[in-house]
């Protein structure tokens, strides 16, 4: 009983590690390549001169060391979860990155927005109240 | 909706999930994590790079990542991504089929929600 206990809470906890790096992983690689702006040319230089800016800049780096432990907690976590356990879970991130808009960034989140990240919730409230590793439980 | 538009629609969520599917397989080969000190991490993620699953998986989503790149070079983003919804479906039928997981009642109509939930927010 100690034991399937432990494993629901450390399962919570890299997949809420895994919510929030991925999250701001995203919105910080976004912040970073709008900065940039976009392309201007597709020649050699033109391409170079764009990676260069990329890589010189804050957001982009936190951006990808925050995916990296996205990546990290993924895979930590599936060391011991079942994947149609993990997957359809972690689609809350989806919510924190609307309700994050709406309250921290005064983005307009549209009623049918509003309906999607309440069905996302109700599903994964049902995938969450399963057990996480089907083939250690029977 | 263009057949080649749903053909790298069909390449990107079998792909995608494949390499999911594949990073599954290496990890339970490397075996459950017990021990969350920096040194254990380490070691695991490093022995499970030493697992062929693990390099097929990360090729698996790369092919997922180029094509969807493609696509998005000449199909709206506002019908790819919903699109690429289905991705929990087929996942979860990888994981019941390929893996072995028992995917109950409780757990396939969470998922079929969390893909109608998905599509609709990405769509709107």
């Amino acid at each position: 009983m100690t034991e399937r206990k432990t494993l629901r809470t450390k399962t919570y906890v890299l997949l809420a590690l895994m919510v929030i790096f991925g999250s701001s992983g995203d919105v910080l690689l976004s912040r970073g390549m709008k900065k940039l702006g976009g392309l201007d040319a597709w020649s050699f230089h033109g391409v170079l001169h764009f990676f260069i800016n990329a890589f010189t800049n804050g957001s982009v780096w936190l951006g990808i060391a925050m995916l990296l432990l996205f990546f990290i907690s993924y895979l930590l976590v599936l060391s011991w979860a079942d994947f149609s356990y993990v997957s359809p879970a972690s689609a809350v991130g989806y919510v924190l990155v609307a309700v994050m808009g709406y309250f921290f960034l005064g983005e307009y989140v549209p009623p049918v927005r509003w309906l999607g990240v309440a069905l996302i919730c109700v599903g994964v409230f049902l995938v969450g109240g399963t057990h996480p590793n089907t083939r250690q439980s029977g | 909706m263009s057949l080649r538009t749903a053909l790298f629609i069909g390449i990107i969520v079998l792909t995608g999930q494949g390499g999911d599917i594949a990073l599954s397989v290496a990890m339970k080969q490397t075996g459950e994590v017990k021990s969350f000190t920096p040194r254990n991490l380490a070691r695991t993620i490093g022995r499970s790079f030493q697992i062929g699953w693990m390099w097929l998986g990360i090729g698996l989503m790369a092919v997922a990542f180029f094509s969807l790149l493609a696509l998005l070079s000449w199909a709206n983003v506002s019908l790819v991504v919903p699109a690429t919804a289905s991705s929990y479906i087929v996942g979860t039928m990888g994981a019941q089929f390929l893996l072995g997981e028992h995917v109950d009642k409780t757990r396939w109509i969470g998922v079929l929600i969390v893909c109608i939930g998905v599509a609709i927010l990405c769509a709107a």
